[in-house]
């Protein structure tokens, strides 16, 4: 199997996993030009985030970088093969958690699995579903109905079924937002060091600033009409991040940077 | 000062300031007392209209004369007398009708639901049928399946069968774009979305087809009867009424209405048991 074969074969630090060249987007059925000409290039283990006003492209962009939208124009290549589908070594993860109510918790963990490989092989890895589970401190409830989830735990039970297939991409459209502030530092950092744990490659779209610059190494500032990439900042605080270095005036210049840079156009 | 001598200083010597919320003396009645009542009203007026001879006997019997034969009735059934036979018969037609409007309209909701060439190529077909009288096609049924159950039995199917495509396919169509999205990110083949997440989606709606099947299906079966002979409890009812037997006309009724009370139970039961999550959401959220 070709996708397993990329998994294993893991490309060194910093070498480039995904590839986006002049990706536009025009949506066919309202003549919308949603994005124009994005050039980004995700390396091996980073963290990219991208911010930007509502309705710019973000959620299109990773639409198309997943593989569930086809581009107008451009070329989208992860790990040097083209995306033109779903694809088994990305992991995608939404704004909402969906669930699916007839089945457990750990149940809807194990789905991908089920899907991909059987049930077989979905019984087999419901020891690894219960660890992420206990990971992400939802321990105890593996046989409990979404329905009974809070809305921040059906979101962190969410993301143990994006990781259970070991994803080397994920792509994250502001799956946080939902979630309280405390809940949604901590799930940051959980994320974080899930990330670096396993090497990933995180593409994330948030609303939230100083989201975007604690979790990064790279923050792209969209704009909207037609939706591009106006700026690229790197972010250099030190690894691993915490939630202390939000207070540090460095973080602080990053955040008003940015936020500058969005205020120009955000509000016309 | 520090904030447990602020709690503290708050006077304790105070009522609570429990308060009851204004509720009328009518929402305190227990609901059985309600229904009861109401009962009790229309007994009543029933029994004012033939007492007083408002209304000819052989229009409206008097609540007595029906509690009577309501009894005769009963008392016949339980014995295992021939009306036992009948009601068995009407039963056999209510439960191979809606077994085969099961499996008609499933099979043919997930058709027209599914693929695009049964929602274009078929639905209209379907909804052209729908429109029709569906009774009218009675003679028919009997001039194809005979006198016997068969044609009783097609036309209760007959008419039970579109509720439950139209249940069927519209919960099929149910299937959020972010629980769609999802299968196609993990993968999934046609067929693993079908059976892992759009039919159990679409169970709820499938089940209102059920429900609305299931009171169809008797309504078929006696019609059959009505039109087409038989052994049936319909025949029962065509005799007593071509013999100005209204006090029988109507407890039949009533206990055909029973039966239909309790297959519609049935059928509500296994949704809860089933569609056990119901009422919880299907999922969270709507975005796309
Ligand atoms: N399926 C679609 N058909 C037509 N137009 C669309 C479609 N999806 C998005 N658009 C348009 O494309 C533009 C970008 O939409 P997109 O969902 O990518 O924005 P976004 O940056 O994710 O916004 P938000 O932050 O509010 O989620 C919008 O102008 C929107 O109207
Ligand atoms: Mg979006």
């Amino acid at each position: 199997m070709p996708a397993a074969a990329a998994l294993t074969e893991t490309p060194p630090l910093g070498a480039p996993v995904y590839q986006l060249r002049n990706v536009g987007k025009t949506y066919a059925r309202n003549a919308i030009k949603a994005l124009d000409s994005v050039n980004l290039t995700l390396t091996q283990g980073s963290f990219s985030s991208v911010i930007g006003s509502s309705g710019c492209g973000k959620s299109t962009l990773l639409k198309i970088m997943s593989g569930l939208i086809p581009p107008s124009t451009g070329r989208v290549v992860l790990q040097g093969k083209p995306v033109t589908g779903p694809r088994r070594d990305i992991g995608m993860m939404f704004q909402q958690a969906t669930l699916f109510p007839w089945r457990t918790t750990l149940e809807n963990i194990v789905l991908p699995i089920e899907i991909r490989d059987g049930k077989a092989a979905a019984k087999a890895a419901r020891d690894k579903a219960r660890a992420l589970l206990e990971l992400v401190g939802l321990k105890g409830f593996e046989n409990t109905y979404p329905g009974e989830l809070s809305g921040g735990m059906a979101q962190r039970a969410s993301i143990c079924r994006m990781l259970i297939t070991e994803p080397a991409v994920l792509l994250l459209d502001e799956p946080f937002s939902a979630l309280d502030e405390l809940t949604r530092d901590f799930m940051n950092m959980e994320l974080q060091r899930i990330c670096t744990s396993r090497n990933a490659t995180a593409f994330l779209v948030t609303h939230s600033i100083p989201e975007a610059v604690i979790l990064s190494d790279v923050v792209y500032v969209m704009k909207p009409r037609p939706g591009h990439i106006a700026e690229v900042v790197e972010i250099d605080l030190p690894r691993p991040r915490t939630l202390d270095m939000m207070t540090t005036p460095k973080f602080g210049a990053i955040v008003e940077h940015i936020r500058s840079r969005l205020d120009k156009e955000a509000f016309i | 000062m520090s904030l447990e001598r602020i709690a503290d200083s708050s006077p304790a010597t105070e009522e609570d300031t429990v308060w009851k919320e204004e509720t009328g003396w009518l929402d305190r009645v227990p609901r059985a007392a309600k229904m009861l009542f109401v009962f009790a009203v229309f007994i009543l007026l029933w029994d004012l209209v033939t007492r007083f001879g408002m209304v000819s006997r052989i229009i409206l019997p008097t609540p007595y004369e029906t509690l009577k034969d309501l009894i005769f009735v009963g008392k016949n059934l339980l014995t295992g007398q021939y009306m036992l036979g009948a009601l068995w018969i009407t039963l056999k037609e209510v439960f191979y009708g809606f077994l085969l409007a099961m499996l008609i309209g499933f099979t043919l909701g997930v058709i027209v639901g599914e693929t695009a060439f049964g929602e274009q190529a078929i639905m209209p077909y379907l909804v052209a049928i729908d429109t029709m009288p569906k009774v009218a096609f009675a003679p028919l049924f009997v001039a194809w399946l005979g006198f016997d159950i068969d044609s009783k039995v097609a036309l209760a199917a007959f008419i039970a069968t579109f509720p439950i495509v139209v249940g069927t396919a519209a919960g099929l169509h149910s299937a959020d774009v972010n629980s769609r999205n999802l299968f196609r990110t993990m993968g999934a083949s046609r067929w693993q979305t079908l059976i892992k997440m759009k039919l159990p989606m679409a169970l709820p709606q499938v089940f209102t087809g059920l429900k609305i099947g299931s009171v169809g299906v008797m309504a078929g079966a006696i019609t059959g009867e009505f039109l087409g002979g038989g052994k049936g409890f319909g025949e029962l009812i065509r005799t007593a009424a071509s013999q100005l037997n209204t006090p029988r006309v109507f407890s039949l009724i009533l206990y055909l209405s029973i039966i239909g009370l309790a297959i519609f139970t049935l059928v509500s039961f296994a949704q809860r048991r089933i569609v056990f999550w119901q009422k919880d959401r299907v999922s969270t959220g709507g975005e796309g």
